[in-house]
């Protein structure tokens, strides 16, 4: 029982809310405070976590609320200990961007407690080991995205449509989980008053096969549509576009996330005969969703929206692993989350560069010949650009590299179909290096260097990418046990039904003669 | 001589001043303030009335909290005071001084004379306490007219604006159509079981095997509909949206809220009690009206540009969440029920308490534009109103969504699974209709407020009185403080309870203790 998890998870929003009563021009440096002093906190966590240790580690359990049975229980382990970290770098870089490009100039105060929840959201959602406390977190994370672009969006004009499609889009989804999370708690109690959605409980005390199918495609669909994924992804042109900078960075980065860390730490352990029943169902989405961002990546003419799409396909990448059903594509899985995030998040800023020097246009086909006089700028984003296609060498590769391996392992034709993706990765993510740094130079281009302030933001992100590039390990070992640990279940449903196939096929033979 | 004189004396008929109590303070109460509506000058009217309205409702949630641990009944069983009629009791207050406290600047309660307007608040809140205390059907109605007459008078109240007699008169037919068909109900019943005691009730209909009888199905049947009118649930909520528009905002305020409580306080005592033995005929009925309560409700709210009106009809789908909880017809369910209508007691209220202030302040009205700008002007009562939207559409952190995860919890836990999803779908429609108002509010608006009447282009400063021929429109009332505290407190209340809602938990589950018991 210790308080340092309450500690780094609230510590955001403390300073948000001290940022609303500080002087306007205190406030964002206040919000930076805040998320530097809580990634040390996480850097701390994460190199003292144990990884010998079984289980749990820094867990804090208090009854939250009796009568619902609801715990206010924490705890990291392998699946979250690097997603946690990851958060804590992405917010600590969008809160950078904020201060040192003095954005917004407008009510920075309310900014600054808007993004301080949007981290403990966030982080709550990674940390909560209560079913019901990570549907409230997976709900209350998206309501500061929701005043910050409606008050700080791109067009004014569009910024509430957009935005109020965005959260009616998700919110179907999870809605619709909380319904499922609220079953789940009540047909696993054993009786009337004992019912609790600790989760390490619930998968002790499986619910019966027949409510786990509902309830998984309920759980399925709100991550799905988080991610997004194809065919749930209609907010998320829209939401792109209006998002301001630095939301989107850990909006598109880490939110998505949060989904598929879903899939592994609730719908795989908690419904593991569902999941093996709709794995079929859940790698085509993947497939679909890997062809159709590819696709549309490629297509677009809108910096922001290559970088989206490409998300939808990056995140088919990882449903794929997960439903692989096999740990090796599960690690790599967990290790593109991490890879993925650590790489859109600068290359949302990278766009906003891009714009600032092309005459404010985000539209590729005003961009161009900006790595003209732009060296150092041109390095960076080469470097950020190869690790999104998952050069070999990078970490995105090795994730890529482990989802594939788990996946021909279980469904070859699937695999080999997927693979088309990393092709496909290849072409977009060059094309959008090549249509901005290169190519005939843009009417409205003024090709300048990397400032030192947009050096300071985007300079350490890459050293990031880079570390986990030489040392994908530090991910990779933290992760293993836990994700072997979250396959358990559906290990021995997939056992069960090997015996029982043999077992009839046996019977057919001795019944044939 | 002695012995004869002491043999004749009268037995004085036992009464339980104290178990009376909380209805007595607000019946004193309510002749008190009419009294002092008497006093001449008027800036005693127009601040002692208000005040020992407060007052009276202090008084009254003072003795609520002395009975707090008491069982008894009263009038020979007409009324019981136990734990349901006093959290009713609790929140049919607390909405009570929270309306006092909006209508404090009020021109409707200036027009109607000030004693007037608040005696019959009091009287009204008065009403519903019997109504949620009564034991047999003659004492149900009682509470009910006692409830719905000066709810019809208040709704007029506003004496200068059609808009308002419309909507008292249309109350009043309306009403009493409801009270009419609920009495032919209570007289079916009555015929049927030849009782008019609950429990009696209760114990004709298992005695005598009549749960399919024709008499008692078309009793429960008009009775559902009279409830129904009254609580304003679809599909007999027609007159809702217009009613809540035309009345007074903080009539509307009252009305959305305390009659709300009181009517499912009823229905509560009388199904689960009286009719429980007929569970299976009328279940059917209840589920279907809470299911087109929902949709109805909240598909009605969509595009609504008058927020009144818009509140109306969510308080249509908020009162179909609330049945959800009551059909499954266990403790669990009556607890989730009672919870979410404090719940909703704090939302409603901090809703239209900021309604109230941008009434006075623009020349909007209750329109949607009347929000613009609050943000940036008003963030405190922006946080509040934000809140409250929130709450009703049932986000985390608010008190409204424990209430719905409770009304989940309750519905799965009664095998009505399904109804929870329709929940959740209603609250996903009601997310279009509730954060274009949050929207409203926070969206920096860059077109130019538009010139107040009554107020100097050129100095942003009110004209001075007598020099310009707005005057009297410059003289209309503040915001008011008063209102800003309403907001603030239930804005607070919103929160406190989303964050820590186990006292509240603790407080309504003592009133479903002990209503199902009684089989």
């Amino acid at each position: 029982m210790t308080i340092h998890l309450s500690i780094v998870l609230w510590l955001p929003l403390a300073a948000g809310l001290l940022a609303l009563l500080v002087p306007r021009a205190a406030a964002r440096w206040v919000m930076l405070a805040g998320a530097l002093m809580t990634l040390a906190y996480a850097i701390v966590i994460a190199v003292d976590y144990d990884t010998a240790q079984r289980g749990l580690q820094y867990v804090t359990d208090e009854t939250w609320i009796r009568t619902l049975g609801i715990h206010y229980k924490l705890g990291v382990g392998g699946l979250n200990i690097v997603l946690l970290l990851t958060t804590a770098v992405l917010f600590a870089a969008a809160a950078l961007w904020a201060a040192l490009r003095d954005e917004p100039a407008e009510r920075p105060g309310l900014y600054a407690a808007l993004m301080g929840l949007a981290q403990s959201g966030v982080m709550g959602a990674f940390l909560a080991q209560d079913l019901a406390l990570f549907v409230v977190f997976f709900d209350l994370m998206l309501v500061p995205f929701y005043f910050l672009t409606l008050v700080w969006g791109t067009d004014p004009e569009k910024r509430g449509a957009a935005v109020l499609k965005l959260f009616i889009y998700t919110l179907v989804g999870s809605l619709l989980m909380l319904v499922g999370a609220i079953a789940t708690g009540v047909l696993a109690a054993e009786g009337p008053g004992s019912v609790t959605f600790v989760l390490s409980d619930l998968r002790v005390n499986l619910i019966s096969s027949g409510s786990q199918h509902w309830i998984f495609l309920v759980f399925a669909l709100a991550f799905l549509i988080k991610m997004p994924s194809f065919p749930f992804h209609g907010w998320m042109p829209d939401g792109y576009m209006q998002m301001p900078i630095a939301p989107l960075a850990v909006f598109t980065a880490i939110l998505s996330k949060v989904a598929a860390y879903g899939f592994l730490q609730i719908a795989l352990p908690l419904f593991p005969d569902a999941a093996v029943k709709y794995q079929e169902l859940l790698l085509l989405t993947a497939l679909a969703s890997i062809l159709y961002g590819s696709a549309m990546a490629f297509s677009t003419t809108q910096a922001r929206l290559v970088l989206g799409y490409s998300s939808i396909a990056q995140l088919g990448f990882i449903v794929l692993g997960i439903f692989a059903l096999d740990e090796r594509g599960a690690d790599g899985a967990l290790l593109q989350s991490a890879n993925h995030a650590l790489v859109a998040a600068p290359l949302i800023f990278v766009v906003a560069l891009l714009a600032s020097r092309a005459g404010g246009s985000e539209d590729l086909r005003d961009m161009g010949g900006i790595a003209t006089k732009a060296p150092v700028f041109a390095a960076v984003f080469l470097v950020l650009t190869f690790a999104l296609l998952a050069m070999p060498g990078s970490a995105n590769f090795i994730g890529e590299f482990m989802i594939l391996l788990g996946v021909f392992q279980a469904k070859t034709a699937i695999a080999i179909i997927a693979s088309l993706g990393v092709v496909m990765a290849a072409v977009y993510a060059l094309r959008l290096y090549i249509r901005s740094m290169h190519n005939r130079v843009g009417p409205l281009v003024q090709a300048r260097e990397l400032s030192a302030r947009e050096g300071l933001v985007l300079v350490p992100m890459l050293l990031v990418v880079l570390a986990l590039a030489l040392y994908p390990q530090f991910a990779l070992k933290r992760g293993e046990r836990a994700v072997a640990g979250s396959l358990g279940a559906t290990k021995v449903v997939q056992k069960q039904q090997d015996l029982v196939a043999q077992a009839k096929a046996r019977a057919g033979k001795d019944a044939a003669p | 001589m002695t012995p004869l004189l002491a043999a004749a004396k009268v037995q004085a008929p036992d009464i339980d001043w104290a178990g009376l109590s909380p209805l007595l303070a607000l019946l004193g109460g309510s002749i008190i303030v009419l009294m002092a509506g008497l006093l001449r000058p008027r800036a005693a009217r127009a601040h002692v009335v208000p005040f020992l309205s407060v007052a009276s409702f202090a008084a009254a949630i003072g003795c609520v909290l002395w009975q707090w641990d008491e069982r008894a009944s009263l009038i020979e069983g007409a009324l019981m005071l136990d734990p349901l009629t006093l959290i009713v009791a609790l929140i049919v207050c607390v909405a009570g001084i929270a309306t006092t406290l909006i209508a404090w600047r009020d021109e409707a309660a200036q027009e109607i004379a000030h004693g007037e307007f608040f005696a019959l608040l009091l009287m009204s809140s008065a009403g519903m306490l019997v109504l949620a205390a009564a034991q047999n059907l003659v004492s149900t109605f009682v509470g009910l007219e006692l409830l719905s007459l000066p709810l019809y008078i208040l709704c007029a109240s506003h004496l200068r604006r059609a808009s308002s007699l419309e909507s008292g008169l249309k109350y009043l037919i309306i009403g009493s159509v409801g009270s009419a068909t609920l009495l032919y109900g209570f007289a079916l019943l009555y015929g049927a079981t030849g009782a008019t005691d609950y429990a009696e009730i209760s114990a004709q209909l298992v005695k005598k095997g009549l749960s399919g009888d024709v008499l008692v199905l078309t009793g429960i049947g008009m009775t559902i509909v009279g409830l129904a009118f009254k609580a304003s649930l679809a599909p007999f909520h027609q007159w809702t949206p217009d009613v809540y528009e035309g009345a007074p905002t903080p009539v509307t305020a009252f009305m959305s809220v305390a009659t709300k409580i009181a009517a499912f306080a009823v229905i509560i005592r009388l199904f689960d009690v009286a009719l429980l033995p007929a569970v299976d005929d009328w279940r059917p009925v209840w589920v279907a009206i809470a299911v087109i309560s929902i949709l109805i409700g909240n598909v009605g709210a969509l595009g609504q540009s008058s927020l009144k009106r818009l509140l109306a009809y969510s308080s249509i789908a908020q009162a179909g969440y609330v049945l959800v909880g009551f059909v499954v017809v266990t403790e669990l369910g009556i607890e989730a029920v009672l919870f979410y209508l404090a719940v909703y007691l704090f939302a409603n209220m901090a809703a239209f308490a900021v309604v109230t202030l941008r009434e006075r302040e623009t020349a909007a009205g209750d329109d949607l534009g009347a929000m613009r700008g609050l943000g940036a002007e008003r963030p405190l009562a922006a946080l509040a109103m934000t809140l409250a939207m929130l709450s009703l559409a049932g986000i985390p952190a608010t008190a409204g969504f424990i209430g719905k995860f409770r009304l989940i919890e309750a519905a799965a836990d009664g095998g009505y699974t399904w109804l929870g999803i329709v929940i959740v779908i209603g609250s996903m429609i009601s997310l279009a209709y509730y954060l274009p108002v949050i929207a409203t509010m926070w969206r920096d608006e860059a077109q130019p407020a538009p010139i107040e009447p009554g107020v100097d282009p050129g100095t942003g400063r009110a004209a001075l009185a007598g020099a310009a021929p707005e005057a009297d429109v410059a003289a209309r009332p503040t915001g008011g403080w008063e209102t800003q505290l309403v907001a603030l407190v239930m804005g607070g209340a919103i929160l406190f309870f989303g964050i820590f809602p186990q006292p509240l938990f603790d407080l309504v589950r003592r009133g479903a203790l002990g209503i199902l018991g009684l089989i």
